[in-house]
């Protein structure tokens, strides 16, 4: 393997890397049996910490809590493509009156944090203004209005890294500005952006663990109540680890699809710049040469 | 007005921890992610496995959940007692030192092979090779994500505030105990974030434009 840093080892070298790999290997057990033993001795092992899973109660509990998680999730994920899309069209707007606000409200929800957005809706708006917001819109709106900025960049990134021809063609053709960008320009920056576009939804459901700071009953929260139950054992590291390897589950899904799709984009891309077109058209071949005309109506 | 005038005191020492905090995990993170770097780049499979697997672990968990761990798990191992500040500091520089690895694993990434290869023809040593032919041209590429990468450490370290650090995210539960106008007093606290976060912006910006590589 030769590599950018390394030339291919000789034998010597191999010598060096072995000796490094097991100097390595023993570290990383060393390292890894420090904490198993110290799990040990503080009695994290005791079959008493981890019989919570088994009771029925605290199984559909913390579905619930999954279910809070993934409903925050996905109705922020909705707002902010929404809002990504909205304010991406404003920033690039002609008009001055449209493009600056849009420029304005996008550059500052990017830049202050997250959870004091989430703060302002929630503590600022109640106790402040009076407004009753619950900790679900709350956190969702909060979720909308940093993802959805950070998405309209995303968006506008993708029609900016487009070839100059297709708007001019477009043009050309007689199209208006409203025509182009949603026949011609919005399409193809999508389908160039969709792993981006994936890889925020990522952070748009990891940061959906920011609702435990302001009391929103996701996972996060119910592990922190799980974890107190003293007749249980107070068992808080079990229960974050039952809790991290779902966020870690859910979250692998959906990066494996941000990458799935990367390797398809860039595989059609190799074929030449005509392959958009020509794909629906194999496809159609396939499904009327299918017979008996299997294909599900696709919308 | 009065809301940040009566309490400067308390937005003093709140962002002073925030800055604190974000400095300190600042360093450790790069010491770390950069370290990690090296394992993922390294010729030791082992070391790349684990390397590989930090990253992937810990870019998919939550923040939050790392903060969790640290403030509610860790004690209970019994190791070392750590004061709050300390833990969040630890959590910020776990998490952080993934996408820093990331970055700077893609930044070698970007030099192209031929490079170090005249390096060596030319009879260049390991550390010569890195030192003057694949760092100066790699750093180019990675300082500008690794700026983004250290502005959204600064904009994390807010969580803290949820984890007993009395910081510049925190500012709005004393202000709510001394009566004040927390909706005005959150605002004064996203200020504060602006005018920390947009000179790093604006450095990320030129940084991107004056070094973008022209392959």
């Amino acid at each position: 393997m030769t590599s950018v840093l390394y030339d291919t080892a000789g034998p010597k070298a191999r010598l060096r890397y072995r000796i490094y790999g097991v100097i390595g290997t023993i570290a990383l057990v060393a390292i890894a049996a420090y904490i198993v033993y110290r799990m040990a001795v503080t009695g994290q092992f005791e079959a008493r910490k981890w019989e919570f899973i088994l009771y029925e109660q605290i199984q559909i509990l913390l579905l619930d809590a999954w279910w809070a998680t993934v409903s925050a999730f996905l109705v922020a994920a909705v707002l902010s493509l929404l809002f990504g899309l909205v304010f991406a069209a404003g920033r690039m707007s002609d008009h001055r009156w449209i493009s600056l606000p849009a420029t304005a409200v996008v550059e500052f929800f990017r830049a202050i944090p997250l959870l004091i957005l989430i703060f302002i809706l929630y503590f600022g708006l109640s106790r402040g203004l009076g407004l009753n917001i619950s900790t679900f819109w709350a956190l969702v709106l909060g979720l909308m209005l940093y993802n959805g900025s950070v998405l309209a960049e995303i968006f506008r990134g993708g029609v900016r890294a487009l070839p100059k021809g297709q708007s001019e063609a477009s043009y050309a053709l007689g199209m208006r500005k409203t025509q182009v960008m949603t026949y011609v320009l919005m399409p193809q920056a999508l389908r160039a952006m969709l792993p981006t576009i994936i890889s925020q939804l990522v952070v748009v459901l990891k940061d959906t663990a920011l609702g435990f700071l302001i009391l929103y009953p996701e996972l996060l929260y119910q592990a922190r109540y799980l974890g107190g139950q003293t007749n249980l054992g107070s068992p808080i590291l079990q229960v974050g680890l039952v809790i991290a390897v779902i966020y870690i589950a859910m979250c692998l899904l959906l990066s494996w699809l941000a990458n799935y799709l990367e390797r398809r984009t860039k595989r059609s891309r190799k074929v030449g710049p005509l392959e958009p077109t020509a794909a629906p058209d194999a496809e159609m071949e396939i499904v009327t040469a299918a017979p008996g005309g299997g294909a599900a109506p696709r919308t | 007005m009065n809301v940040l005038l009566d309490n400067l005191g308390l937005y003093g020492s709140g962002f002073l921890t925030t800055i604190q905090l974000f400095v300190i995990s600042a360093i450790g993170s790069l010491v770390w992610g950069t370290v990690l770097a090296a394992m993922r780049v390294s010729p030791v499979p082992i070391l790349r496995a684990f390397g590989t697997g930090y990253v992937n672990t810990i870019r998919n968990t939550p923040l939050t959940l790392v903060f969790f761990f640290f403030a509610f798990a860790y004690p209970r191992l019994d190791i070392v007692r750590l004061d709050f500040f300390t833990l969040a500091c630890l959590s910020l520089i776990t998490y952080t030192a993934a996408f820093v690895c990331e970055c700077v694993r893609s930044g070698i990434n970007t030099v192209p092979v031929g490079q170090a290869e005249a390096a060596r023809a030319l009879g260049f040593g390991f550390t010569q090779t890195i030192s003057q032919i694949v760092l100066p041209q790699a750093i180019r590429s990675v300082v500008p994500p690794l700026t983004n990468v250290q502005i959204a450490l600064l904009k994390n370290t807010t969580i803290a505030a949820g984890f007993s650090v009395v910081e510049a995210g925190g500012i709005y539960q004393n202000l709510s105990e001394r009566g004040y106008d927390v909706f005005v007093g959150l605002l004064w606290v996203a200020v504060g974030f602006l005018i920390l976060v947009t000179p790093l912006t604006v450095l990320q910006r030129r940084l991107e434009k004056r070094w973008s590589v022209t392959r």
